[in-house]
């Protein structure tokens, strides 16, 4: 298990926005999270990723090859450095730096070079910096929107601005990547593009993948275990088949059927 | 319409004049006219340059938008405009550009020499002001963090100097380095309390902290002498040989302009460094920035650190050079100044801040001609830069890195 959430709750004062979630994950999967708009998918994210310390219960990570930890409590910035990176769900780029520079700032986490360094501009500064550049350029060539390397991050277009999201987020090289809603907004054929992408990245990185996503095509094709939430509880998990027929689920999206 | 509005707004101050003495009210008729055609005039230039900046405006969105055209075509541009930006591309030249630096060079060297001794010293107020733009640069116009008490640090370098001189007869040279470290350690004390806080919150914190340094220089009067202030503090000795008033400002005029190019020289590499550019990203979207991996705590701490460096230095140095030192010189008034100084010459951009601070110095200095007017021209100044060039007179430009696509190596340019 690469990652493993004990029963995870996260209040926020009175309200209950995520109530005892249990969920794992094996290395390489690819596992979705959905869900009705407010079921609390994204702050069970931003509790993984600790922009939010939960309430109750623990998360642990396995990275490959390395010792389970808890990781509950910790800041964003140390939970990146451990190895999970994440999007967001309206896309937050740094708008006004180049397109390079968003992945380079990916790269942060991996990097050493200090403030002394940055002024003496010593050998090995120098050094890192040449290949963070080289890095962060190859990254760009493998989501294919290189041709835009120098262009500020706001002026690209949707797409591309999601695809960046991703970009900057693997430029932290990460065993797992979290993605919230990748496909919102996007045309039929971009989100096409988009599950080749995810793919070719679980398939050549070794990146394990965990999404949440509202667009259920992609999510029935690209995912192999879906969990479902509906008022922050899980209310059935499996996969896409088993969950397409749960009948909890059905009620979640569809509504009960009233007796007149 | 608005020439008839101002005539009837400024009745009351500009016709009417009430003698005291005689208790009669003098009719002043003749001004009306003339405000009105003033008026009529200043808002006919006004809205014809709106115009034009809106029109120069809109073709450059519809480039910024067009996906197939990342690189920006370019706009057909006014001759005129045309002509500065040929001027531009030919200064840019390699073999151009070295020889204006030269020349640059060469200028401010001889500077002192040339000009009076008034000048001069005018001059190493506005070099002063230099670096304390460069290094609230780094907080504000990097870090986005809107620290509007930014003087207090400066305070701290002035007082240090002021009281090691005081109490233990130290010279510039010793207090300098003693009045950078403390600037530093008042900084990351500063900002360790305001970690959590941002925009406006931020900047009513900070205006408090200036206060504070201030009202405790004027009161603490064991310490700082009070209102009275700290005087005949000495100015930097060069090594012992005596100097005369004019050769000592020339003195210092050369300390302040190295110390503004070391500063140029540290604030330019850390800008595009590692911890420069997290600074960067903190200042775009903090929540994505620490999503990324960047610490704040430590990104905001070294930011706050590094800027009130430069107002440590700077303060020594004002210290030196007035030879006297009271909390008045450290008002609210002066951290909006400097505020301003970033704010137009161009957040974030180095050579913005520095003609930043010169324009905002210099120019009143020089309107001294018009002294009643001074202010009104120079509020008015300030309200056209904003209204035409928000961004600043020298926009932030981010570097670009050049990529050769065929051998996939990469040149930095």
């Amino acid at each position: 298990m690469i990652l493993e959430v004990r029963n995870v709750t996260m209040d926020f004062g009175g309200l209950r926005a995520v109530n005892a979630v249990d969920l794992q994950m094996k290395e390489g999967e690819i596992i979705a999270l959905i869900g009705p708009n407010g079921a609390g998918k994204t702050t069970f994210f931003n509790c993984v990723t600790g922009v939010y310390r939960p309430t109750h219960g623990d998360i642990y990570i396995t990275p490959p090859g390395a010792q389970t930890e808890s990781i509950k409590g910790l800041k964003p910035s140390r939970i990146t450095h451990k190895g999970l990176a994440r999007t967001f769900q309206n896309i937050r780029l740094f708008p006004n730096m180049t397109v390079l520079e968003n992945v380079m700032i990916g790269r942060h986490t991996r990097l050493h070079a200090g403030v002394l360094g940055a002024i003496f501009r010593d050998r090995r500064t120098k050094e890192e910096e040449e290949r963070v550049i080289y890095d962060s350029y190859e990254i760009l060539k493998k989501i294919g929107i290189s041709q835009w390397v120098n262009s500020q991050a706001k002026n690209l277009p949707y797409g591309a601005q999601r695809r960046l999201e991703i970009a900057r987020a693997m430029a932290s090289e990460p065993f797992l990547l979290l993605l919230d809603e990748p496909a919102a907004g996007m045309n039929p054929q971009e989100t096409k593009d988009l599950e080749e992408l995810i793919v070719r990245i679980r398939d050549t990185e070794n990146i394990s993948i965990f999404l949440i996503e509202h667009d259920m095509s992609l999510v029935m094709s690209l995912s192999e275990r879906i969990y479902v939430m509906d008022y922050g509880k899980l209310i059935a998990s499996g996969t896409p088949s088993e969950v397409k027929n749960d009948p909890e689920v059905i009620k979640a999206y569809l509504g009960e059927e009233v007796r007149a | 319409m608005i020439s008839i509005w101002f005539i009837f707004l400024t009745f009351p101050i500009m016709v009417m004049k009430v003698n005291t003495v005689t208790k009669t009210v003098v009719w002043r008729w003749h001004n009306i006219a003339l405000i009105g055609i003033g008026t009529f005039v200043i808002s006919t230039v006004w809205r014809l340059a709106l115009e034009r900046s809106q029109r120069e405006r809109r073709p450059d969105e519809a480039v910024h938008h067009d996906p197939s055209s990342p690189a920006g075509a370019e706009e057909p541009a006014h001759p005129i405009i045309a002509r500065y930006r040929t001027l531009l591309a030919a200064a840019m030249r390699p073999k151009t550009k070295k020889f204006l630096i030269a020349a640059f060079v060469v200028f401010v060297v001889l500077f002192p020499f040339i000009s009076s001794l008034y000048q001069t010293s005018i001059m190493i107020t506005a070099l002063i002001y230099v670096m304390l733009a460069l290094g609230l640069n780094i907080v504000i116009g990097l870090g986005g963090m809107l620290h509007l008490g930014y003087i207090a640090f400066f305070a701290v370098g002035a007082y240090t100097y002021g009281i090691l001189y005081r109490f233990f007869g130290v010279g510039f040279w010793v207090a300098l380095p003693i009045g950078a470290v403390l600037s530093v350690v008042a900084g990351v004390l500063l900002a360790l309390p305001v970690l959590r806080l941002r925009g406006d919150y931020l900047a009513i914190v900070t205006l408090g902290f200036a206060e504070i340094v201030r009202i405790v220089m004027n009161n603490w009067t064991s310490l700082s002498n009070g209102p009275q202030g700290i005087g005949g503090i000495p100015r930097p000795g060069l090594f012992g040989i005596p100097l005369n008033l004019s050769q000592v400002t020339i003195y210092i005029y050369f300390l302040i302009v190295t110390v503004v190019a070391i500063t140029i020289f540290v604030v330019h590499r850390f800008e595009n460094s590692r911890i420069g550019r997290a600074l960067v990203a903190m200042g775009e979207d903090d929540i994505a920035a620490e999503a990324m991996g960047v610490d704040l705590t430590k990104t905001k701490v070294i930011a706050f650190a590094l800027g009130s460096l430069w107002a440590g230095i700077g303060g020594v140095i004002f210290a030196a050079r007035t030879t006297f030192i009271n909390p008045a010189s450290f008002t609210v008034w002066e951290s909006i100044i400097v505020l301003s100084c970033v704010v137009l010459g161009g957040m974030g951009s180095i050579p913005g801040s520095v003609i930043g601070a010169l324009v905002l110095i210099l120019v009143p200095e020089y309107l001294r001609a018009f002294s009643d007017y001074r202010m009104l021209m120079f509020g008015a100044i300030l309200v056209i830069m904003m209204v035409f060039r928000p961004g600043g007179l020298i926009q932030k430009k981010r570097k670009a890195y050049t990529f050769d696509v065929s051998t996939e190596t990469e040149v930095v340019s």
